[in-house]
């Protein structure tokens, strides 16, 4: 036999991984009572949840077929769509981001190019910077007085601490020799932060989007448990009050799926700025 | 006496020991340079030369002193000098083509894209690199053709004064021969005026006019002006066989294996000017040896 090329040898042992692990998950969990079946008495322990809540990979893959063969369906507050439920998370998110960046790299350019900015700006983000973003929710309630606005405000907080640092880190690391090239040149400030720094400084930049983007995500499914009302985070806190650990798993599962489109997507634009010395 | 194009007045730069004091690194150095010459200057490592470099290209400020090229005080960097640095001179997330672009754009801001596009090419072809190299990173270039790129950008601009900083410092041997070669053959066909920093003595001889020798720091001096008295054009082969190249090489060796040393330290002078050497064993007034006992 010829050698296989890693990928593939990898791709093959992924799948063996993922079929052993779903064998596995079916085997060891017992044959699941039906609601019905259960005693009033079951019922109000909970004992039969925990006996009977966990499902098999069988009816995840039952269930994810469900969903997603028709996702944005919408029958009421209650009862929407996986699609429309992510697509609600995902607006969330991307408004919040997109409010960050306009204001994180800007200013870390500002941090980066002036050490009186840096060591001034410093310990406040020192101080804002490590605290966890759902801390801010009942201040943003009170003050913003709007579940959804708040909701985007706690993914503003969050995403924008990563990009500032790193902006300003990799406008302030650019190599002297290359902005000394553009001094050289006569290039104007706005022309040497486009044409010089911007590129310099980039994939530093955008590995910074791709944490925030990354955290965003994490944590707009705790704020959505918070806040209620729609989005994944809201829908798999509800499905747990419905006791459907089905569409919980489900859905966790599609938290996953999104949060790594949302990553590979910065991954790309990462590879199309990077450069090597 | 008539002023130089390039006239370097009483050039000091001093920076804080560490300590609460100074250190000079040089004082009040005075030098010329011709319109059209091609001046090298030799030094110890950390004599100053690149502390001069960057004066001269507006990018560091002396502590004293001026610079006046062509009637005008040099303040801050301009596209009248062009500037060559040992690394990192591209960038690197540019193809070697729009390295060269991006100066010939900003240096003639009217230009059209095809005009900046052929002026761009024709200057990388005159450094001998093929157009097959031309959409290439400067990482996947191999040193010497980065040295070329940098080359041809610096003299598609066509500046006044043109500033190496040890150019050919990182190459191998074999490499830095060929680059002299090609940088002899862009520089005979303009009339630009070119100031030089290497290490490399036989380099220094085969590309300059006029080697500038610079003492020790602290207190460095231009201690000397050595006239190439060696007609152009000049070939790496054919230069050795010339009865001056020994003679001014011996000078030059004897200069900074010994005398820099002894040169160094503060003088009283209020002017540091360096004297003129001329060692000319062909001329009819020299007591001429046929031949040069190597
Ligand atoms: N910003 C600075 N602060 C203090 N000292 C400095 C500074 N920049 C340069 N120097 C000192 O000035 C001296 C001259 O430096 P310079 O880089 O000009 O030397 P050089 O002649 O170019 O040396 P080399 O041949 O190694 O490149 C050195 O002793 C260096 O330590
Ligand atoms: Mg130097």
């Amino acid at each position: 036999m010829t050698e296989m090329s890693v990928n593939k040898r990898a791709a093959i042992l992924s799948f063996i991984l993922l079929f052993a692990g779903l064998l596995l998950w079916e085997a060891v969990i017992p044959a699941q009572k039906a609601a019905g079946e259960l005693t009033e008495y079951e019922r109000l322990t909970g004992g039969g949840a925990q006996k009977a809540g966990v499902p098999p990979p069988s009816q995840v893959l039952e269930k994810a077929w469900e969903q997603l063969s028709n996702p944005f369906y919408d029958a009421g507050p209650n009862d929407k769509g996986i699609g429309i439920q992510i697509g609600y998370s995902i607006y969330r998110v991307l408004a919040g981001y997109v409010l960050a960046a306009l204001i994180a790299i800007p200013l870390g350019f500002l941090i980066g190019m002036s050490p009186v900015a840096y060591k001034a700006l410093n310990p406040f983000i020192q101080v804002l910077r490590p605290i966890s973003p759902l801390a801010w929710m009942p201040l943003a309630l009170f003050i913003i007085q709007d579940s959804e606005a708040s909701a985007i405000f706690v993914i503003f907080i969050c995403s924008i601490w990563p990009m500032l640092i790193n902006t300003a880190f990799g406008v302030a690391g650019v190599r002297k020799d290359w902005v000394n090239v553009a001094r050289t040149h006569e290039l104007g400030a706005l022309r040497t932060a486009f044409t010089v720094i911007l590129p310099a400084a980039a994939p530093t930049i955008v590995t910074g989007m791709r944490i925030s983007i990354g955290i965003a995500w994490l944590v707009i499914v705790a704020a959505e448990m918070l806040v209620g009302g729609t989005g994944i985070g809201y829908y798999v806190w509800n499905e747990w009050n419905n006791l459907d650990l089905t569409s919980v798993i489900f859905s966790i599962l599609m938290i996953g799926v999104v949060g790594m489109a949302l990553d590979a997507m910065f991954g790309v634009l990462q590879r199309f700025v990077v450069y090597s010395e | 006496m008539t002023t130089p194009f390039l006239s370097v007045e009483r050039l000091s730069q001093r920076y804080p020991d560490g300590e609460g004091g100074t250190t000079t690194i040089f004082e009040n150095a005075s030098f010329g340079i011709e319109r059209g010459e091609f001046v090298v200057i030799l030094g110890h490592s950390g004599c100053g030369k690149s502390t001069i470099m960057n004066i001269l290209a507006g990018l560091a400020e002396a502590s004293e002193g001026v610079v006046i090229m062509d009637g005008k005080e040099v303040s801050g960097p301009s596209l009248d000098r062009g500037v060559v640095f040992q690394n990192y001179s591209l960038l690197p997330w540019l193809s070697a083509l729009k390295n060269v672009t991006f100066a010939v754009a900003a240096r003639y801001p009217d230009w059209s894209k095809d005009q900046v596009l052929s002026h761009s090419k024709k200057h990388l072809e005159m450094v001998g690199l093929s157009a097959d190299v031309f959409n290439r990173k400067p990482s996947q270039l191999s040193g010497g053709m980065r040295q070329r790129v940098s080359i041809a950008r610096a003299f598609s601009i066509s500046p006044k004064l043109l500033l190496l900083d040890e150019p050919f410092g990182a190459l191998d041997a074999l490499t830095r021969g060929t680059i002299q070669d090609e940088l002899l053959k862009v520089w005979a066909g303009t009339n630009q005026t070119v100031f030089m920093i290497t290490h490399d003595i036989d380099e220094a001889i085969l590309l300059a006019d006029r080697i500038l020798l610079m003492s020790n720091g602290p207190y460095a001096r231009v201690a000397e002006s050595v006239e190439i008295t060696i007609p152009r054009p000049r070939n790496r082969i054919e230069i050795v066989e010339h009865p001056n190249y020994y003679a001014i090489r011996n000078h030059l060796v004897q200069f900074l294996g010994k005398r820099s040393k002894e040169l160094a330290g503060p003088t009283d002078a209020a002017e540091n000017r360096p004297v003129t050497v001329r060692i000319d064993k062909t001329a009819p007034a020299a007591p001429s040896p046929k031949k040069l006992a190597v």
